[in-house]
């Protein structure tokens, strides 16, 4: 079986190797191609040493830290409530949490110059409350509202491991521990946070992979002092047609990228937690 | 019972509502009411009209909306095939060669789609595949990023199938083809359908690696839409968006129905 196995492997491998694998070893090659076609480190130095990428590389990371940050919070609270205090829409919540995954991030960008852009809800009862002639609401244009955005369109991301590992938890935990007169804070301490930890690992891991890439809400923004690796990589390679500059910024962002998966691997398979489906970028 | 009080199971219910509508909820209403708002000059929109999708489909929307469909589609199917087949393949394998190729096969998940759409800009520039300005690139684009999720979804379905049921059909003379289309496939089907779906869903809003490699005659909705609200149509942008979504709920509604009647055969 095994001997045999492996024919059948050829067809979608080969495949996979020339639609990924030879377009990954292209960029990699490019990369270290400099002007004139000499070989070398030299755009690497260049570009490495420059205010743009170091720039773009701390705001990225600060971005996708806080970001997933504000995800585990808002999504553990939101998990918790929908788990342990159950109401009558609650299925309806977990329903719409797996749709709110299959759309597109940009939504949510688009959404949020609708409601905090300079024309926007907010900043017209902002307007009519205070007389004010100027539209004062203003993070939208900033890395706050990118983070913001984030935070929306990525804290499902974290609650569906939260909530499967929620529903594997045995409630006579929780009714001992309160019959023992634990109170609820205690209880989220002790009995909680504890199994949700492997869940919380593997979803935080994963939300921070894909806010690390994200490229959909940060470019629908448009903030002129927010620029990521992605933005970094789009800017050089189509609006500048320097191919090389942007695959330095292509591996190192994909050099973080893949390290970060492989700590997500090794968590899920450490842990066995929570059983996240990773969606776009 | 956490909340033993019923006043502090409220106040937890209301902490609920008062993050999540505001959260999750508004962005959703409010570019489906941007959509159809004929002025937006206060808290909220007036003389409410279909201009912006009428508009967006006297220039382009219609061609972009055959477009994205008919990558979705195509990118879904030999996704679902390349996918599917690596999935029994690694099956196959022994468990270190099963280990390895799974990884080769999951690892584009791992990599930003802006990356993958440089790399075939790079890579297909050049012969022997000269590709570079053609709708096959972002077809290829999107084969790409999809794979991987019908890779893992199928195999997450392989796992949980009942060995028994195979093994009964070749011990009574089954072939093996006969084995995989008449007994495993069947079996699958419920995997199968919530892995196109789920394929179809990230096609459809695909950006990253789309802005990349698209040529000026394979302009996809979302890659529309950006050019929309980037010179300032931004509500024309949200009608579109929400033809996206709705084209998308459809599509996911439709494959949740035909997972359970799957499921019940």
């Amino acid at each position: 079986m095994a001997r045999t196995g492996w024919v059948w492997v050829v067809v979608p491998l080969t495949v996979l190797v020339v639609i990924f694998y030879y377009p990954l070893f292209f960029i990699l090659r490019q990369s270290f191609t400099g002007e004139g076609g000499h070989v070398g480190l030299a755009p690497y130095a260049e570009m490495l040493s420059s205010s743009l990428f170091r720039g773009a590389l701390l705001r990225t990371i600060q971005i996708a830290s806080l970001s997933t940050l504000g995800c585990l919070v808002l999504g553990f609270v939101l998990a918790l409530i929908v788990s342990f205090v159950p109401f009558p829409g609650a299925r309806v919540v977990s329903g719409f949490i797996g749709t709110f995954l299959a759309f597109p991030s940009f939504l949510i960008a688009l959404a949020f110059t609708f409601l905090y852009g300079s024309a926007g809800v907010f900043n017209f009862i902002a307007m009519d409350l205070s007389g004010a002639t100027q539209p004062p609401i203003d993070f939208v244009y900033t890395k706050w509202g990118v983070i913001l955005a984030e935070i929306t369109f990525y804290t499902p991301f974290v609650m569906r491991p939260l909530l499967a590992a929620f529903s594997q938890l045995d409630t006579a935990l929780i009714e001992v521990a309160s019959s023992l007169g634990a109170r609820p804070l205690r209880i989220i301490r002790e009995v909680i946070l504890p199994e949700a930890v492997p869940a919380l690992l593997a979803g935080g891991s994963l939300c921070l992979l894909l806010t690390l890439n994200e490229f959909g809400i940060v470019l629908f923004i448009g903030a002129k002092g927010v620029i990521t690796l992605p933005m970094v990589i789009y800017g050089k390679a189509i609006q500048e047609f320097d191919y090389t500059a942007g695959c330095v910024v292509a591996v190192v962002n994909i050099a973080l990228s893949v390290g970060l998966y492989a700590l997500y691997r090794f968590l899920i398979s450490r842990t066995g937690g929570g059983r996240a489906v990773a969606v776009q970028g | 019972m956490l909340l033993p009080s019923r006043v502090s199971r409220v106040g937890a219910w209301a902490l609920f509502f008062v993050l999540f509508v505001p959260v999750f909820g508004l962005p959703i209403v409010v570019v489906g009411a941007a959509s159809i708002a004929g002025q937006w000059n206060d808290v909220l929109p007036s003389h409410l009209t279909l201009r912006h999708l009428h508009d967006a489909f006297v220039s382009n929307a219609g061609v972009e909306l055959v477009t994205s469909l008919a990558t979705g589609v195509i990118a879904s199917v030999v996704a679902l095939v390349i996918g599917t087949w690596a999935a029994l393949a690694v099956r196959a394998l022994r468990r270190r060669g099963a280990k390895v190729i799974g990884t080769l096969f999951v690892l584009p998940i791992a990599v930003p789609s802006v990356s993958v759409g440089l790399g075939l800009l790079v890579a297909f520039s050049r012969p022997p595949f000269l590709l570079n300005g053609t709708a096959t690139i972002v077809l290829i684009a999107h084969v790409v990023l999809v794979t991987a999720f019908a890779f893992s979804s199928v195999s997450a379905g392989l796992a949980r199938l009942p060995a028994h049921y195979e093994q009964v059909a070749a011990s009574l003379g089954g072939r093996p083809a006969y084995v995989l289309f008449r007994v495993t496939l069947p079996l699958l089907t419920p995997s199968l359908v919530a892995a196109a779906g789920l394929c179809f869903a990230l096609s459809m809003g695909e950006l990253g690696a789309t802005i990349m490699v698209y040529p000026p005659g394979w302009v996809t909705l979302p890659v529309g839409i950006f050019a929309l609200t980037d010179r300032g149509a931004v509500f024309d942008g949200a009608a579109l968006t929400v033809l996206l979504l709705v084209l998308t709920l459809v599509v996911l509604v439709a494959v949740s129905r035909i997972r359970t009647r799957a499921s019940y055969r």
